[in-house]
Order: C-alpha cells, then sequence, then structure tokens
C-alpha cells in the first residue's frame, strides 16, 4: 500500500497545478482550438498537434500540456458531429456511432443523438480518469499480460462483432467482413515487405489503403449520393423532433450501459497495439447484446450511441496507460503528443518508467486535465448541437457539394497523393454497391480496420509460440492458452453465438426489399472476380516469404467459399428471396427523383477536374456549376455559397498549413498558395 | 578507397571544418518568409522529433527569422518524399528536407525504388547517435564480455525488418555466432521493448534515447543487462566507446573477445559500413543541389550559431541526443562518410539479406 500513500500528495499536487486560472485558460483554448480542427473528419488530432508544436518549444509544461491536452481530448466528441449529422466516421473511435446516430439524425433526432452521444462522451471521460487514478500504478505488471496471443484474441473479438453486424443473410456478413480483410492486405507486407494486389509501378497501392479514405468512402460517399438523389433533407420532413435535454435524459436512463462501456473503453485503451480500432465495436456489441428490444438497432436506436460514445472518450484515458509508462503511442496523436512533451520546459519530463517514479504529479495532472478538457469540450459541444442540429433540415443539395469539398480534402490529406482521391472515389463506389445489395458496410469496415492487427498478431505469435513448443510441449500450451487467453476465448464464442442468434434483428441498412436475379448475381461474382485474382496474387509470393501470403490465403479462400454457397443458393431460391436484396427495386432510392450515375458523376467531375486544374480552381467550378444547374439557385445565391465554401476551406488550410491537391496546370505554371 | 580511408578522410574533415568560422552570410534574408522543413516519414517518428527540435532554433538564428514549419510526407519508408526532394530545383531557399537511415540504407543496397541521389543534394547539417543491444537476465549471467557463452541459446528479437537500422544488430548478432531469430513486423523500437519487457524476446538493442529512456530502467531493476553499444567513431574513424555509454563495451570489444569473430575481412568492413550509415550519420538536412551559395552559407552559419548556443548542449542532450551535429564543410563529409560503401561490402550484404531472410531487392 506504500504507493498509495505516495499516490495521494501527487495527486494533490496535481490538483494544485491544475486548478490555477492559467492553466484552465490554456486548457479551454486548446479545447476550443480542437473543436474548430475538429470539423475534418480523419484529420483532427494529429493536425491540431502538429499546429502547436512549434509552440512547445520551452514552454512551460504544465501549460502547453494543457493546451495539447485540451486539444486532443475533444477530438473523439468533436468528430461525433460528423458521424451524426452526415454519417461520416470521423476517426476509428467513432465508427460505431454512425449505426445508429446517423439514422436518428434521418429520423428528425439529431440533437437527441448529439447530446446523448456528448453525455455519454463526457461520462466516459470521467469514469477513464477516476479509473486510471488508481489503476495506473498498478498498470504495468497488467499491460505486461497482455503478450501477442492476449492480443490476437481481443483483436478476434472485435472481429466476431462481424456476426451481429451481418445482417439477414449471414453468410454475406462473413464474406463482406472477408472482402474488408483482404482490402486490408493490399499493399506491402508488414513482415516480408512482399507486395499483395500491388506493383512498384503504382507505388501509391505499395503502402496500402487509409482508414480514412476506406470510412469515407464505405459509409459517408453511399449516404451522400443517396441523400442526394432523393433532393430532400437529412431529417425527413425537414423538422427536428426530440431536442438535446432528452438526449441528457437517455443517457441518464442507460447510466449502467454507459458505466459498463466506459469500463471497456479503458480496459481495451490500457493495451498497447490495438489503439481505438476495436474499443466502439466491442461497445456497440456489447449494447446490442444487452438490450431487450434489439428490434430498432440500425434504424437509430439510442443506446446504440450510448455506447460507443461511453467507451471511445474513456479510451482516450485508457490510451494514456502505455504512452506515459512504457513511451508507446497509442494512437497517431498520442505519438505527436511525446514528440512535444520532449520539447516541454528544460525537457526534464521523459514519457516512459520514470513517469511514475519521478513525475507522478505530472502523470495525474495529464489525467485530470483531461478528463476536465471533456468536461468543458462537452459543454460547449451540448450547447452548440441544438443550433447545429438544424443542418438536417436544410436541403440536402446545398450541403452536398460542401460535403464532397470536406471529404475531397480530409482523403487527400492521409496520403496527399492524387490518387487519394481516386481512392475514395473507388472505395465509394464499393461502398455504394455493398449497401445497395444489403452487404453489411461495417462488416466490411470491420475487417478492412482488424486486417493489419489481424495478420501481425497471428504471424508474430505463430513465430514465438513454435520457438516455446520447440522448447517443450508444456511451455507452448502455457504460452497459448494463458488464462486471459482462455476467458477471452469465452466471451468470443458466447458474443458469435448470440450474435447469430440477434444478427437478423439487426438490419443496419432498413427494409431493403428484393428484386430480379440479375444485379444481386453480378455483384457477387465481380466480388467472388476479385477474390480470386487475391488469392491467385498472393499464391505468387514465393514459400520462404510465408508470413506475407498465409492470412490472404486463408481469409480469402474463407470468403471465397463463402461466395461459392451463396452463389449456389441464389441460383436455387427464387427471385424476390431476401438473398436479392436490392435498394434499386423499392424504396427510397428507387423512387428518388434523380439517378445514380448523373448523381455520381458531379463527384467524379470534381476529381477529374482537379487532376487537370488543381482542387482549388476546380472546386470553384465545381461549386457554381453544381448550385446553377442542380441546386437551381439564382447567380447570386451560387457566388456567395461558392465564395463561403471557399473561403472556409482556404482558411482551415491555411491555419492547418496544408496543401491542396495540384493539378496537371500547376504542374505547368507556378501559381501562388491556394492555387498552387 | 577502402572504407577506413574514407571514414579517416571523412573524419578529418569534420574536425577541421569544426575549427572554420562559419562565413558570414552575405545579403540573404529571409524576413516575413515560410522556410518549410520536409521530411519524408509521418508525424509519429524519430526523424519528425528530431526537426520539430530544431525548427524553432533554425527560426531564430536564419537572417529575417523566418517562420519554419516542419511538413510531413510519409510513403514508402521515405523513398517517396526522396523521390520527390530528388525534382525540387532551388526557388527562394525556403526549401529544407530532411534524411534519416531508413533513407541512406534503401539509398546503398540500391532498392529499385530509390530515383534519388545523395550527391546532387547539398548537406548543411547532419547528426548521429549511438545504439545499445542488451540481454534479458537469465542470458545476461551467461554474458562475460564475449559471446561465447550466448551461442547455444535461441534468442527472439521483435524487428522493424532485415532491410531497415535492424541490419546493423542482426549482422553484428550472426557475426558473434549467436542465433538469433528476428520476429518481424513491429512498428518502432518501443514495441521491440515491450515485447523484451513481456519475456516474448529476449534480446532487444534501442538507440541512446530509447535506451535511456525506457530501458535503463529495466537494467537497474535486474530485468536487463547490457551487452554491447555499436560504439563511435574518433577523429581517425576508428570505433571507440561511445562517450554517452563509457562502461559499456562495444561491438568491436566482444567481438575480439569471442571465437570465430573477426575485426577484419569483408564481413567487418560490411557490418562497419553500414553502422556509419546508420548511426554516427544518421539524420541529415539538404538543400536542393543548384541553390546558390550564398543561401547555403546563411543556413551553415545559421546551424553553426544553432550548435553554438550557451545552452545547446543541455537542451540537446535531452531532446536528441549528445552526439556530435555536423554543419557545413562538416556535414558534406559526413555525408560522404555516410553514403559511401564499397561495392564488396554492399554484395556482402545483398547476399547474407538473401541467404538469411529472402530478401531480395531487385
Amino acid at each position: 500500500m506504500e504507493v498509495f500513500a505516495t499516490a495521494l500528495p501527487a495527486l494533490s499536487d496535481a490538483w494544485g497545478l491544475i486548478l490555477q486560472p492559467i492553466v484552465l485558460g490554456y486548457l479551454i483554448l486548446g479545447v476550443v482550438m480542437g473543436l474548430a480542427v475538429g470539423v475534418f473528419p480523419g484529420l483532427g488530432g494529429i493536425a491540431g498537434l502538429s499546429l502547436l508544436l512549434p509552440f512547445m518549444f520551452g514552454m512551460d509544461p504544465i501549460l502547453g500540456l494543457a493546451l495539447m491536452i485540451g486539444m486532443v481530448a475533444v477530438v473523439p466528441t468533436s468528430d461525433t458531429f460528423a458521424s451524426v449529422l452526415m454519417g461520416i466516421p470521423g476517426s476509428s473511435a467513432s465508427q460505431a456511432t454512425v449505426l445508429d446516430g446517423f439514422p436518428m439524425a434521418k429520423n428528425g433526432e439529431a440533437a437527441r443523438a448529439l447530446s446523448a452521444a456528448f453525455a455519454s462522451s463526457l461520462f466516459g471521460g470521467l469514469v477513464g480518469a477516476t479509473f486510471l487514478t488508481m489503476f495506473i500504478l498498478v498498470a504495468r505488471p497488467i499491460v505486461l499480460a497482455f503478450g501477442l496471443p492476449e492480443m490476437l484474441m481481443i483483436t478476434i473479438l472485435g472481429l466476431s462483432m462481424v456476426a451481429i453486424l451481418a445482417g439477414r443473410i449471414p453468410l454475406k456478413g462473413v464474406a463482406a467482413a472477408g472482402l474488408g480483410l483482404m482490402v486490408g492486405t493490399i499493399g506491402e507486407a508488414d513482415a516480408g515487405g512482399s507486395l499483395r494486389m500491388a506493383t512498384y509501378d503504382i507505388p501509391y497501392l505499395t503502402d496500402g489503403l487509409k482508414l480514412v479514405i476506406v470510412g469515407l468512402g464505405i459509409f459517408a460517399v453511399p449516404e451522400i449520393v443517396s441523400l442526394l438523389r432523393q433532393d430532400r433533407s437529412i431529417a425527413k420532413g425537414a423538422s427536428l423532433g426530440a431536442g438535446w435535454f432528452d438526449g441528457v435524459k437517455d443517457w441518464a436512463a442507460n447510466i449502467w450501459l454507459s458505466i459498463r462501456c466506459s469500463i471497456i473503453g479503458v480496459v481495451v485503451g490500457v493495451i498497447p497495439g490495438l489503439g481505438g480500432s476495436v474499443v466502439d465495436w466491442i461497445a456497440y456489441g456489447h449494447s446490442v447484446q444487452s438490450t431487450k428490444d434489439k428490434s430498432k438497432f440500425g434504424k437509430g436506436e439510442v443506446r446504440g450511441v450510448i455506447g460507443p460514445e461511453s467507451s471511445n472518450n474513456a479510451k482516450e484515458g485508457g490510451g494514456l496507460v502505455p504512452t506515459l509508462l512504457f513511451g508507446i503511442p497509442g494512437s497517431g496523436s498520442m505519438a505527436i503528443f511525446i514528440g512535444a512533451v520532449a520539447l516541454l520546459g528544460s525537457g526534464d519530463i521523459e514519457v516512459g518508467p520514470s513517469m511514475l517514479k519521478d513525475n507522478l504529479d505530472i502523470t495525474y495532472s495529464i489525467v485530470w486535465l483531461l478528463a476536465l478538457a471533456n468536461v468543458v469540450g462537452t459543454i460547449l459541444c451540448i450547447a452548440a448541437s441544438g443550433g447545429i442540429a438544424k443542418l438536417t433540415t436544410i436541403r440536402f443539395t446545398y450541403l452536398a457539394p460542401f460535403l464532397f469539398m470536406l471529404i475531397s480534402f480530409a482523403a487527400f490529406q492521409s496520403g496527399q497523393n492524387f490518387e487519394d482521391l481516386l481512392a475514395l472515389f473507388v472505395i465509394g463506389l464499393i461502398g455504394i454497391f455493398l449497401r445497395r445489395f444489403d452487404w453489411s458496410r461495417p462488416a466490411f469496415l470491420i475487417g478492412f480496420v482488424l486486417s493489419n492487427p489481424v495478420e501481425k498478431f497471428t504471424n508474430q505469435a505463430f513465430q514465438i509460440a513454435s520457438f516455446r513448443f520447440r522448447d517443450s510441449f508444456a511451455a507452448g500450451m502455457e504460452y497459448v492458452f494463458s488464462p486471459i487467453v482462455i476467458i477471452l476465448l469465452l466471451v468470443t464464442v458466447a458474443s458469435v453465438i448470440l450474435g447469430i442468434r440477434q444478427a437478423k434483428m439487426i438490419m443496419a441498412e432498413g427494409e431493403v426489399q428484393s428484386g430480379s436475379k440479375r444485379a444481386p448475381l453480378i455483384f457477387l461474382l465481380v466480388i467472388m472476380a476479385y477474390l480470386i485474382v487475391a488469392l491467385v496474387n498472393a499464391n505468387m509470393i514465393p514459400d520462404y516469404n510465408m508470413t506475407d501470403k498465409i492470412i490472404p490465403l486463408v481469409i480469402g479462400s474463407v470468403s471465397l467459399f463463402c461466395c461459392v454457397i451463396l452463389l449456389i443458393q441464389m441460383m436455387r431460391r427464387p427471385e424476390g428471396d431476401a438473398i436479392f436484396a436490392d435498394k434499386e427495386i423499392a424504396g427510397e432510392d428507387a423512387s428518388a427523383p434523380h439517378g445514380l450515375w448523373s448523381t455520381l458523376a458531379w463527384f467524379a467531375g470534381l476529381i477529374a477536374a482537379t487532376w487537370v486544374v488543381g482542387f482549388i480552381l476546380a472546386l470553384i467550378g465545381f461549386l457554381i456549376a453544381f448550385f446553377r444547374i442542380r441546386a437551381g439557385s439564382s447567380w447570386q445565391m451560387t457566388l456567395i455559397l461558392t465564395a463561403c465554401g471557399i473561403g472556409f476551406m482556404c482558411v482551415m488550410a491555411g491555419a492547418l498549413n496544408r496543401d491542396f491537391p495540384p493539378g496537371l496546370l500547376q504542374g505547368m505554371v507556378d501559381l501562388p498558395w491556394p492555387l498552387k | 578507397m577502402t572504407i577506413s580511408k574514407l571514414t579517416r578522410r571523412a573524419v578529418v574533415g569534420l574536425i577541421a571544418a569544426a575549427g572554420i568560422a562559419a562565413p558570414a552570410a552575405a545579403e540573404v534574408d529571409f524576413s516575413g518568409k515560410t522556410i518549410e522543413w520536409v521530411i519524408p516519414f509521418s508525424e509519429t517518428g524519430g526523424s519528425a522529433k528530431w526537426a520539430n527540435f530544431f525548427a524553432p532554433l533554425l527560426s531564430e538564428a536564419l537572417p529575417g527569422e523566418p517562420t519554419v514549419v516542419v511538413k510531413f510526407m510519409p510513403g514508402a519508408g521515405s523513398t517517396k518524399g526522396a523521390n520527390w526532394f530528388q525534382d525540387q530545383n532551388h526557388d527562394d531557399g525556403t526549401l529544407l528536407f530532411g534524411t534519416s537511415g531508413s533513407t541512406q540504407f534503401p539509398y546503398l543496397l540500391s532498392d529499385p525504388r530509390v530515383r534519388y541521389e545523395y550527391n546532387d543534394w547539398i548537406p548543411v547539417m547532419a547528426s548521429g547517435t549511438g545504439g545499445v543491444a542488451y540481454l534479458n537476465a537469465e542470458d545476461g549471467a551467461k554474458f562475460d564480455g564475449s559471446a561465447n557463452a550466448l551461442k547455444d541459446t535461441n534468442f527472439i528479437y521483435g524487428s522493424q525488418g532485415a532491410t531497415r537500422l535492424d541490419l546493423v544488430p542482426l549482422l553484428a548478432w550472426q557475426m558473434l555466432g549467436m542465433n538469433v531469430e528476428p520476429v518481424f513486423g513491429i512498428k518502432g523500437r518501443g514495441d521491440g521493448r515491450l515485447m523484451f519487457e513481456r519475456g516474448e524476446a529476449n534480446i532487444d538493442y534501442q538507440t541512446s534515447s530509447g535506451y535511456l529512456g525506457g530501458s535503463a530502467p529495466l537494467v537497474e531493476a535486474g530485468q536487463a543487462v547490457p551487452m554491447m553499444t555499436w560504439g563511435a567513431l574518433d577523429a581517425d574513424g576508428n570505433i571507440v566507446r561511445d562517450p554517452t555509454f563509457p562502461d559499456i563495451p562495444t561491438f568491436k570489444e566482444v567481438c575480439e573477445a569471442t571465437d570465430g569473430c573477426e575485426t577484419s575481412g569483408e564481413a567487418w568492413d560490411a557490418w562497419k559500413a553500414f553502422f556509419v550509415a546508420g548511426f554516427p550519420v544518421q539524420k541529415l538536412a539538404f538543400l536542393p543541389g543548384d541553390t546558390p551559395q550564398e543561401v547555403v552559407d546563411a543556413y551553415t552559419a545559421a546551424f553553426q550559431a544553432v550548435t553554438e548556443r550557451a545552452d545547446f548542449g543541455e537542451i540537446s542532450s535531452k531532446r536528441v541526443g549528445k552526439y556530435p551535429v555536423f554543419v557545413g564543410d562538416g556535414s558534406k563529409s559526413a555525408l560522404q562518410t555516410a553514403t559511401s560503401v564499397d561495392d564488396n561490402a554492399k554484395q556482402y550484404v545483398l547476399n547474407w539479406l538473401k541467404d538469411s531472410y529472402g530478401v531480395e531487392l531487385n
């Protein structure tokens, strides 16, 4: 108990450090900046922190920490706006929020969804901090107990959520997840450097696809295109039903769910190497399993928002453990954070084991600054949510061009290549067809996100296990089947069994009518063709690089097997069976006034024009043409809106010191920023 | 020309350059401009830390005190950014480019993706680091200054890839006759240390700052035993003890004490060549090849002023390690040292990569 004897004075020292007006001022400044940056999906924390870095050198440590933590802490809160209002997953931490948050916005409950999410975030952050205050003292041995087999099992637990999200035809869900896993293996393999479905002639592919692009493509593009075709507002009837106060009440009514998911968030967040990629799916799965009436999930169930949002802010707290105690960043923004801490003051604070011995007061300050930043950020967000929710009542045709602008810019920032935009378009097309034929998009995304961890942990755990088995059979078994692995295995099995039973009730895409055989069959054949090509490609990797080919071969074969069964079922079953689900047969998409291809052509046009004249010039042309022709606005309105869009883009990019995609024109003529 | 001659010439050059006062910058003024320091890695790596440390200091020291911003252009393990920089021309002197050992190794190994040529660029600053290998407590007890008692142990090492900086430790261990099996695919040396702490790996190495921050506490707690450093170069290009770790023997000493390990011959030359390219001259800052001399001089003077700050020793040791920073002509010699590997050494390493790890770079 002597650790606790040193902990209490350190805790009170920490509060002494934090509760100074100037520290709180810097914290609020950081929070406000974080919120402003957070509007960019997939960019938030990293861009914001990079912006702050030049000022960190020699800065008073506690002030610098307040500023940085203020900024980092609000990112998982502020990206909820994009998830709920637009169906854009802002970061890996808010993927699951989209599943129920966006349908709520479509039902006119945007304010309710937002405030429920924010209340959960706040609570999750506080639970996380309280838990960490105790836990951080004893965390080291627990973190070290999570070896490769344990991490692999947690990844598989995350993957097992596919069972719940698979939709009406479980085989389709499994195949979608398999396809996601296979898309995740594209590029240079981590272990041996072999190329999978890539060539050095297209350097872009060798680095693999980025999560931001896949997230935007799979979720955002199909929704934007669908809403644009229907030419209406996000909220049906353009009215807001439940207000922000209802959301807070929803959270209060589900406080136990919020507590449980917060704990899940902290505990999974603590494990280095997993970061945020699985937390929200596990929390979402838990929310589904612990709810009696599951029929509303995927259509706007508030518990589906509360669960993931409680977990993702708590995860930030948990993520501090590997960052501070081991110096191993749990996320991109944490990596910059570590670098920035070294610049603070006289460089005395060294992130690593000494944080507990020499700098426990600083450690506690960081934990509670994070919690305080959550409080400040949440209050600001809830205050704003009622107003911002009104966006959902605007005719979507006026929002869509700005969304195309935002997602293109966000996609470009992930790799700063023109190919980023092409990849966004292609993935968007895949997303549109997955949605149309009722193949589970969440399952695809889970597969993609977990592809790298699954492959990495499997290979490494297998390699080390084989060394142990060479020593003795007992040593090998002890390594592979540790108590933690066995517990996780049981949880996974239970979750798969429960999931399969419940999956039929959860329709992430809502009711989808079935129709003729032709279109769904062609889509299935296209997927099978890709899988076969990928399998052949993986098989060409020489055998001494077995670690690079084994996972694509196994996953690809399983997915292909699922597809073959689906094909047989499709041939046997009559037209109109659930297996032939097709959104173009009946429903919103089918009755939309605009066609798919003509709508998509606008987006394609923006990308093609960018290739020729660069992003900003292309954007000017795109916005003017779109507002005049598609939206039918007056010239005055068109010019005002275009100026607003361009101005916003330039101010944000200028402040963050970001470039725009250049085109052929920029290759020939030197133009000043922002045109360059 | 042999490597040691080259090295000696380079290092003598370094020393000479340090003696010459940097020439005064003539009429170069960056007032109101923004200098972009492009790093071909992500925001999260060691090179980002390095550039972020120097950027504000450089800003103060350049004439006109321009803003210096660090920009990141990650991709293909820095090859993408370096290929991009190859195509850049001098504009107004506001472009600076930073490279690391990961940019040098593919260049030295003639990776087919490399379309850049170090000799086309003008180096203005170079800095280095060291590295320390260590063992777990059980195997460390068998270590007696030689690796003789370690040859029967199966070692596991968490590695980022045999063609990266990990080439240096992997080759060293093999030369000692140790049986080290790398587990590939980890993302940073921090992950490797964690694998070591979990007991899954039983041998590890860290660069100097990583060792001081994370591994030295393990040594204090009796969970790890330092084995050797890679050493440092003296003025004659000889490997001597690393000044940061004067109590830890160098690989050269351990090799001499170990049966069957030679500190001459092609294996040794190859190891030394890659060690020099990866550690004592690890990170370099460049201007485009056609930059006019007065701009180069302005940068040289500015970096010189940075290293001459009264507090430089103190602030740099905590943030980038206490290793020499080469400026001006010193950085030219440093570049020469870091990018010249004779063909035998290169061929040796290429063959070794193929035989041991099945890696073929073409």
